[in-house]
């Protein structure tokens, strides 16, 4: 499947990603509306320093444990193998974000639930905003499979 | 001191409304301009150390950012301009040589934008390019002039080495050093892709670009760094630097800092110590001597490969090419004032040269007149900033031309002429790891291709437009141009009637 692949070697530590996803995820169509003067929630965060960064978000795990561990059936894989979060189910007692080896899963903005990366198929965004934002090319969404 | 403060020249203008505090401004200069002022709880920016590179302009997100010109003004004087009276306070303070980067950008005029193109009409058809086929192909190199057979008729006239190119542009030298690695890079691959060739410039051949060899122009300049044997028959021919056009008559000088790691083995010079090219080849001082070059060049490449000697065009340019021709080089290249430099005293940068368009035509025109004009390819850059430049360069008689700042803007310079800071936010101009790779060189190829295919494209359907359907139709066809706003000297130089007549 295609999934959101981060090439260290370019990337730059920017963070422009998160604040594309953190736009993407907000349902709105203004970006400064969406994030002037408020605390982002991205679902990719830039581990690193500026001589060594990367984006880190979800790898969509063939056998993900978060899936395995979730104790109200809450994450699944959709057909296309995206793992996904029914936030109507999350209970947010954060197991998966404990056993998520990547620390791919995060709280969520009020923290009542958890988020992830669903590839942008749960908003507007069409393509990975992160991949569409990225200056230099370092996220790419390709089949690598 | 406070007699040496000058106001910046260029301010970071930022929207308070639009910025959303991402920091990514910060982040990306390595001129220190933005930083995030915990305080006020906002970005805050300094345009002290601003060079107007515009980095921060394109990442803003949000459109928060413009660069603009700084109205803060010396009384206003036609003489003493506020250039003129910055420089001498600087030199006052320093008591230094002022360097700048990039070509001349003083107000002389461009002779491209006084010549205009021809277009059929009624007499002769225009060609439509999509449908009919045009030829860009060019070669470059001696041309035969009569075609000998033998008895059964099989042509035996021994042709030199040429070189093939797809469309009639190559990438001038810059040498690894000057600009990064990935910016090499970009450049090799692109060449590679288009059919055409990049320049290695002085600096030598890294080990990781041998293999885009048959796209490769090797330079052989005053310093010699990184000249061997193997480096020698690794491209696809031998460029001779005598000069170039934005600082003619002057060396270079890399600073040691930059010579690190594969710097230092590709030059094969110890690391830490300044490249000095000097401004004369020390073994060339006549003709004569440049011949010895052109076939100490051939024979350690067994005659394989063509040879080009690269000069900036000056006062006696005709001349000079002249000689040149009459050497045993395969290809003049002619650079123009307007070209570009990593790092050049302003003042011969400003001030030293002539326009590559009345060198061209001069040049052209004199290896007319003596016979020799097939001896060798004529190849001018120096500020080829358009199609329609190219289209002019060969009506002119250029067989074809070098690009490099527009190569470099298609790379993301924006011209700042900062270079030899050393601090290109842009990932070229620099050896900083964490700039350099701010290039990706998969993204850099494709913008360099897309650039080269529709410049090529426009080349196409100007030539449709004269009916002409081959690039050799049009070279050296300046019935196909004229002039504008050009006095009688000028037209006779280029060669071309005046509009109307």
């Amino acid at each position: 499947m295609k999934k959101v692949y981060v090439n260290e070697e370019w990337c730059l530590g920017c963070h422009l990603c998160e604040y594309q996803c953190a736009f993407a995820n907000s349902g709105m169509d203004d970006m400064v509306k969406a994030l002037k003067g408020k605390e982002i929630h991205p679902r990719i965060c830039v581990e690193g320093d500026n001589n060594i960064s990367f984006a880190v978000n979800c790898r969509h795990c063939d056998d993900a444990l978060c899936i395995k561990g979730c104790i109200s059936g809450a994450l699944s894989k959709d057909a296309d193998g995206v793992v996904v979060i029914d936030k109507e189910k999350c209970v947010g007692c954060y197991t998966c974000i404990l056993l998520c080896p990547y620390g791919a899963i995060m709280p969520g903005a009020d923290h009542s639930v958890v988020q992830k990366c669903q590839l942008c198929t749960d908003n507007s965004a069409g393509e990975p905003a992160c991949v569409k934002g990225c200056p230099n090319r370092a996220i790419v969404f390709e089949d690598r499979d | 001191m406070v007699r040496d403060y000058l106001y910046p020249e260029y301010e970071a203008v930022r929207n308070p409304d639009l910025c959303i505090g991402c920091r990514a401004c910060e982040r990306q200069c390595a001129n220190l301009v933005h930083k995030y002022d915990s305080d006020l709880g906002k970005m805050v920016s300094n345009s002290a150390t601003c060079v107007d590179c515009q980095r921060c302009v394109c990442l803003c997100p949000t459109n928060a950012l413009k660069i603009v010109k700084s109205d803060n003004t010396f009384k206003k004087n036609a003489n003493w301009t506020n250039e003129a009276i910055s420089d001498v306070i600087r030199q006052a303070g320093t008591g230094a040589v002022l360097l700048s980067a990039m070509g001349n950008p003083k107000q002389y005029p461009v002779y491209w934008d006084k010549m205009l193109i021809n277009a059929s009409q009624v007499t002769n058809p225009s060609i439509d390019p999509l449908r009919e086929p045009m030829e860009t192909k060019t070669y470059l190199g001696k041309k035969t002039v009569s075609i000998e057979r033998d008895r059964n008729g099989n042509i035996v006239s021994k042709t030199t080495p040429q070189l093939e190119l797809e469309t009639p542009i190559m990438f001038s030298a810059m040498s690894y050093g000057s600009i990064s690695y990935n910016a090499h890079k970009s450049l090799a691959m692109a060449a590679e892709e288009l059919g055409i060739l990049y320049n290695t410039g002085e600096g030598g051949l890294h080990q990781d670009f041998y293999q885009y060899g048959p796209n490769t122009i090797v330079q052989v300049a005053s310093g010699r760094f990184g000249v061997h044997e193997d480096y020698l028959n690794a491209g696809a021919a031998i460029e001779i630097k005598m000069g170039q056009g934005a600082k003619p008559g002057i060396g270079g000088h890399l600073p040691g800092t930059k010579i690190v790691g594969d710097i230092s083995r590709t030059r094969m010079i110890p690391e830490g110590t300044d490249a000095i090219s000097p401004a004369p080849h020390h073994d060339i001082y006549s003709i004569e001597d440049l011949r010895q070059l052109v076939f100490s060049l051939k024979e350690a490449s067994d005659y394989k490969k063509p040879v080009i000697v690269k000069i900036a065009a000056v006062h006696n340019v005709a001349a000079i090419a002249s000689g040149i021709a009459r050497s045993g080089a395969d290809i003049i290249a002619i650079d123009g004032y307007r070209g570009g430099t990593g790092a050049a005293p302003k003042c011969i940068r400003d001030n030293v040269g002539i326009p590559i368009e009345l060198a061209l035509a001069s040049v052209d025109q004199r290896l007319r007149d003596e016979g020799i004009r097939g001896d060798v390819s004529v190849v001018v850059g120096g500020s080829i900033r358009s199609s329609a430049d190219i289209v002019k360069a060969i009506a002119l008689g250029a067989d074809a031309v070098y690009i490099a700042t527009s190569a470099l803007i298609a790379l993301g310079c924006h011209l700042c002429r900062s270079c030899q800071s050393g601090k290109c936010n842009w990932g070229i101009a620099t050896q900083v790891p964490e700039l350099v790779k701010r290039l990706n060189p998969a993204d850099g190829k494709e913008r360099l291709v897309n650039l080269v295919h529709a410049w090529t494209h426009e080349i196409k359907e100007m030539m449709g437009g004269m009916g002409i359907n081959s690039i050799e139709a049009l070279r050296g066809n300046r019935l196909m141009l004229r002039g504008v706003g050009m006095n009688q000297k000028e037209l006779d130089i280029l060669g071309i009637k005046h509009a109307g007549e």
